[in-house]
């Protein structure tokens, strides 16, 4: 809410300065997020008279105006205004003034004639944003004054960040009240005494919603002058107040909201027919709005109806039809109390919010209707004239909102302080808020005033002796605890582990949205319907993500258009998976993606792309972390992201995929955009972090024995069969196992590849003889011959 | 006491192997001494002047070997008178000692010169930058959260998580946010169609966590949150921390006393800081906590719009009906929740001053988090 600080002074005058009265509300929960001045320096711009016009003596469009501006001689001013006019007192820069934007004023010639000065519209003085002609001021602006002390341009617009508890405060007499409870100087209000009806018309008032609206009042006001202007001063405070102003009867309206902080409503009445009907919207209702929409309006919301249909919807905003205009002669002005939680969710339903739903849903004072009605009738009877007829109320008392007594019991509030209370001053502290307050055995009993909705419980009332105390009066204090050591289980590695070692092997970690475009989704992985977003930010940002790879591919993306040749970048995060009986399933997965040489550029290395193995062995890293890597298999897969032939699955031992790795697809990367190679893993989290306590094993004492063979096997035949089938074969005595070279060509038969194991033998109780060794060997030859179809290499 | 020892022509430099018998002929006899003299000088010049190992090797066979010079002298000293006998061989073993002496430095001083060669040949320019692998690096919300998660593990707290995709229950009413609040109009919030909703806050771990445990709590739960909003000072991602500490009389003075010890710690320095009275429905009272701006040292900049004061966290009481709604007794019990922007407090630990960064992964932003 914006507001004037002159405006708010003169509802209480308090003795501290701007900055000073905005860190007082700052520090009692009514955030000031700025103060600004509400018009440019403007010196040198003082009141003038204009006593004589004249034509110019070459430009048709141009007058002479002669302006008294105090004593001296007169002033000889061109100026091409409409309404320059014999006894207009107007603003005149003189030379000297600088005018918003930066237009400085000087003794000029104008075609030919001196010019003393100018003559200011409201707009050249930065008083609005576009007006007609110059600024009128009243008739008893004295000639000569200077125009900040006449407007009172010495004023700075608050702008307040109300919280939403605090629909109280969202006027002037609202933050009066608090600064009141604050300061101890009393609210100098304006009257709202009733303005004695000179007809008796009235506007019949139906509420058939009654529990919404228990409230509803209006009147009628008629024989408006339809020429008269809002004047100045109440421009001006719309203005500091960021109002437009559009319509006496309509200025009036919101400057009483401003002013008190009930929303009203003005009706055309020659618009209107039968009477005002509240009630709630059929289904499929439609209403032209003020703002132009047509929007259907939801079934159950509240709407202000005449004999014809709907006219407005209530607290929110008003209909087309109905609104005043400038023939507008006759009123039905609406002052009503509506119930907070259904303005707010129509509003939001209508994803409408203006300054009267933001008022109502959080709350208006139900105390206020006639006296922000009969406000509001003064003033508007004061600019456009007419005569009122007597108030219509409809209420039903039941359903407006009572203030239960609240306890607040001195011990509860110590304790949740954490520090002593003033006994003594709570009573006057609350009511200085306007509650009521009885001491009881515990503490109090206190009642809160009919504007507070935001007092309900003890807490609330703890929150509010703290915000009166000050919360920076409170001592802070080390809570007194016991000793707490958390679990170090041994058996679960922290994400931090993964992390660590994909930095410590040149990886950069991202972080990518979790909901990714659905079509590049959809290409990485296919096979999966991804649970999509009902309002995105954006169509490309509505799929929650199944992998982590489209994330990583646009970082890469992003990365390669910016000149950075090798990328290596890692994410740990969940991948959202729609289950089949409708849940989500969220599951933490660490994937990554390399791009480019497989080192940084460096001198006398020559340079390779990463390829397959280079990422597998990451992969194969970040299995072993957890102590169990030889627990896990990789085997070929199809995946229809990866590369056919340079695609394996990570097997646990329950033979469950627990994770992915390969090159993407040459097709897939071209459609993605990345020409480049990619390679790309993603591994379940879970299961990374699963660690085998180690179990110490006695470490032989006999010396180990290495045999080397070359076994010649089908190209199907994978190498990880030809390890597991020594492995099997060779039993305990195998001490280690290591495969060292992969060949084909000359002396190898094509569609065959002879493939090196070294093995290390070794018993931990007896040095191993030749001769048994030799069987073994034989043995293992034999069964890779007969299983695999293996032949010894010579 | 001069021995006659021969000296003649043979011994000359070329070297030739000559019997000494001969050189003893009784016509031109020199003294022992002088003889041997020379001999051993020329000799040592020969070592002194030995170019490597195998030249060094041929002089020691040359003078010393069974055949050499000197070994040869001493087998000819049969031909001197038996008095003068044991005297010449004196002087003959001391020429050897001498010589196979400057044989053993002149070895050590060729190897000493090879090494050093070598050790020459082998230097390299030690500028040159090393090779391998480049150090990658964690993206700054993490190393923020790692800060944050060490600090708050050393004052007792666990770590927490849950869901990312929430329900309406969890995220609004059991924070006291039913539909027709006017918070909720702040949550900008993602919706999925089926009464599921992306979390705006990192809160409902608060309500997990009190169903699923009995206090007292101690405990923080980072993870991502996602709001509909999207310029430059909003992304519809980010991340916070939620904190929750509840126990028989945990007071506000605990929750000031806590923040500003996390927020002194987090930022290395001594901090003025302010609570202000705010507004969460979950938490009452309620604070927002600023702390003096980082950047200018509160005197006013653009990161604090002149204000000298930065908003860093928002906290307070947990509500007594959030407690009720988690199950806790709300008389016994009380305690104070806080909820922390991750992003913020990185950008104000870094100097970061653009929030969409976080999310480009730009390779040139994330390396310097290293």
């Amino acid at each position: 809410m914006k507001i004037s600080e002159q405006w708010l002074r003169e509802w209480i005058p308090v003795r501290m300065s701007g900055d000073a009265l905005a860190a007082r509300l700052t520090m009692a929960g009514l955030a000031v997020d700025a103060l600004v001045p509400v018009a440019a320096r403007l010196d040198h711009v003082v009141v003038g008279e204009i006593v004589a016009v004249e034509p110019h003596p070459s430009v048709s469009r141009l007058r002479v105006c002669t302006v008294r501006t105090g004593g001296g001689h007169p002033l000889r001013i061109v100026c091409g205004a409409g309404n320059a006019q014999t006894g207009l007192r107007t603003a005149v820069a003189l030379p000297g003034a600088e005018l918003p934007g930066g237009v400085p004023i000087a003794r000029s010639e104008v075609h030919g004639v001196g010019s003393d000065g100018m003559l200011c519209s409201a707009a050249e003085l930065g008083l609005a944003e576009t007006s007609e002609g110059l600024l009128e001021l009243p008739a008893d602006a004295s000639p000569g004054a200077d125009l900040k002390d006449v407007l009172g341009l010495d004023d700075r617009q608050i702008e307040l960040d109300l919280t939403p508890n605090r629909g109280d405060c969202l006027s002037v007499a609202g933050l009066a009240r608090e600064l009141s409870a604050l300061t101890g100087r009393a609210v100098r209000a304006v009257a709202t005494t009733p303005v004695r009806p000179r007809i008796s018309r009235q506007f019949r008032v139906t509420v058939q919603a009654r529990q919404d609206c228990p409230r509803y009042a209006g009147r009628i006001i008629e024989g408006l002058d339809t020429s008269a202007a809002t004047p100045l001063w109440m421009r001006e405070r719309l203005r500091r107040s960021g109002v437009r102003s559009i319509h006496p009867v309509v200025d009036v309206t919101n400057y009483v909201m401003l002013e008190l902080g009930q929303p009203l409503h003005a009706f055309d009445l020659e618009r209107l027919s039968g009477g005002i009907t509240v009630r709630h919207a059929h289904a499929g209702e439609r209403l032209s709005l003020l703002d132009g929409s047509v929007p259907e309006v939801p079934d159950g919301a509240l709407l202000i109806c005449d004999s014809r249909g709907p006219c407005a919807l209530a607290g929110i905003m008003g209909g087309l039809e109905s609104a005043v205009s400038a023939s507008t002669a006759t009123v039905f002005l609406e002052s009503a109390y509506f119930r907070p939680e259904t303005i707010a969710v129509h509003a939001r339903q209508l994803g409408l919010h203006t300054d009267s739903s933001h008022r109502f849903e959080r709350g208006v004072d139900p105390g206020l209707q006639r006296r922000a009605l009969e406000r509001a009738t003064r003033l508007i009877i004061g600019i456009a004239g007419g005569r009122a007829g007597p108030v219509t109320e409809k209420t039903a008392a039941r359903f407006l909102p009572v203030r239960a007594p609240v306890r607040l019991r001195t011990g509860r509030t110590e304790r949740l302080l954490g520090a002593p209370v003033p006994r003594q001053q709570i009573p006057s502290l609350l009511r200085r808020l306007g509650m009521k307050v009885a001491r009881t055995a515990e503490g109090w009993k206190v009642t809160p005033p009919s504007w507070r909705f935001d007092i309900a419980e003890e807490c609330d009332l703890v929150e509010e002796v703290a915000r009166l105390t000050g919360y920076d009066k409170l001592a802070p204090r080390r809570p007194r605890t016991a000793l707490h050591a958390g679990a170090i289980p041994e058996g679960t590695l922290s994400s931090d582990r993964f992390r660590s070692l994909l930095v410590d092997r040149g990886y950069q970690e991202a972080i990518t949205y979790s909901f990714v475009d659905p079509v590049l989704q959809q290409l990485l992985d296919p096979d999966v319907r991804p649970l999509m977003l009902a309002n995105p930010i954006a169509s490309d940002m509505a799929a929650m993500r199944t992998s982590l790879w489209p994330g990583l591919l646009g970082a890469v993306r992003h990365n390669l258009n910016r000149q950075q040749a090798r990328v290596r970048l890692f994410e740990l995060g969940r991948r959202f998976l729609p289950q089949a009986d409708g849940t989500v399933r969220e599951q933490p997965v660490l994937a990554g993606v390399a791009v480019g040489p497989v080192l940084p550029g460096q001198w006398a290395v020559p340079a390779r792309a990463v390829d397959f193995f280079d990422v597998k062995s990451d992969v194969e890293a970040l299995l072993a972390a957890g102590g169990s890597g030889g627990d896990f298999r990789f085997r070929a897969a199809a995946h229809p992201a990866l590369h056919p032939g340079q695609a394996a699955e990570v097997m646990d031992t329950r033979g469950q995929r627990v994770g992915l790795v390969g090159a993407l697809h040459p097709a897939v990367g071209t459609k993605c955009g990345l020409e480049s190679p990619a390679f790309l893993f993603e591994l379940d989290l879970d299961t990374l972090k699963q660690a085998k306590m180690p179990e110490f094993r006695e470490i032989s004492r006999f010396p180990s024995i290495r045999r080397d063979i070359a076994v010649v096997v089908n190209e199907q035949v994978p190498a990880q069969s030809v390890l597991d089938c020594v492995a099997q074969v060779s039993g305990k005595l195998l001490a280690n196992l290591e495969l060292f070279d992969e060949y084909r060509g000359e002396g190898i038969d094509s569609g065959r590849k002879s493939l090196a194991l070294g093995l290390t033998l070794q018993d931990s109780s007896r040095t191993l003889k030749e001769g048994e060794v030799e069987a073994l060997m034989d043995q293992v030859v034999r069964v890779l011959e007969s299983r695999l179809g293996a032949r010894l290499r010579q | 006491m001069v021995a006659l020892l021969p000296r003649g022509p043979y011994f000359q430099r070329e070297g030739r192997c000559l019997s000494p018998l001969r050189l003893l002929s009784p016509e031109r006899l020199l003294t022992v001494r002088e003889q041997l003299s020379q001999l051993l000088d020329e000799a040592r010049q020969a070592v002194a002047a030995a170019a490597d190992a195998q030249a060094l090797e041929q002089l020691r066979v040359r003078y010393l070997g069974k055949k050499g010079i000197l070994t040869e002298q001493l087998k000819g000293l049969g031909a001197l008178p038996p008095a003068e006998r044991p005297q010449a061989g004196q002087q003959v073993n001391a020429a050897k000692q001498v010589l196979q002496e400057d044989l053993v430095r002149r070895r050590q001083e060729l190897e000493t010169a090879g090494r050093d060669a070598q050790l020459a040949r082998e230097t390299v320019d030690v500028t040159l930058p090393g090779r391998g692998l480049q150090q990658g690096g964690y993206h700054p919300v993490t190393r923020t959260v790692q800060r944050l998660q060490t600090l708050f593990s050393g004052m007792g707290f666990d770590i927490a998580d849950g869901p990312e995709i929430e329900d309406e229950f969890h995220n609004f009413e059991a924070l006291n946010i039913p539909e027709s609040h006017p918070a909720r109009a702040m949550h900008d919030t993602f919706y999925f169609g089926t009464g599921l909703l992306l979390r705006t806050h990192t809160s409902p771990v608060q309500i997990r966590y009190m169903e699923s445990h009995k206090p007292p709590f101690r405990v923080i739960a980072p993870g991502r949150v996602y709001r509909c909003d999207s310029d430059v000072t909003h992304t519809p991602m980010f991340h916070q921390i939620e904190g929750l500490m509840v126990d028989e009389s945990v007071s506000f003075a605990d929750l000031k006393g806590v923040v500003g010890e996390f927020l002194e710690r987090f930022f290395e320095r001594t901090l003025k800081l302010r609570f202000r009275p705010s507004f969460f429905p979950f938490t009452e009272p309620s604070a927002e906590v600023d702390i003096e701006c980082v950047i200018c040292g509160g005197s006013g900049c653009r990161v604090c719009k002149q204000s000298g004061w930065l908003e860093v966290l928002g906290c307070g009481l947990v509500h007594p009906r959030v407690l009720r709604h988690s199950g806790v007794d709300s008389e016994r019990y009380s305690g104070f929740a806080f909820g922390l922007g991750v992003e913020r407090l990185a950008m104000l630990r870094y100097g970061v001053n653009d929030l969409r960064l976080f999310f480009e992964n730009d390779l040139r932003f994330l390396r310097q988090f290293r």
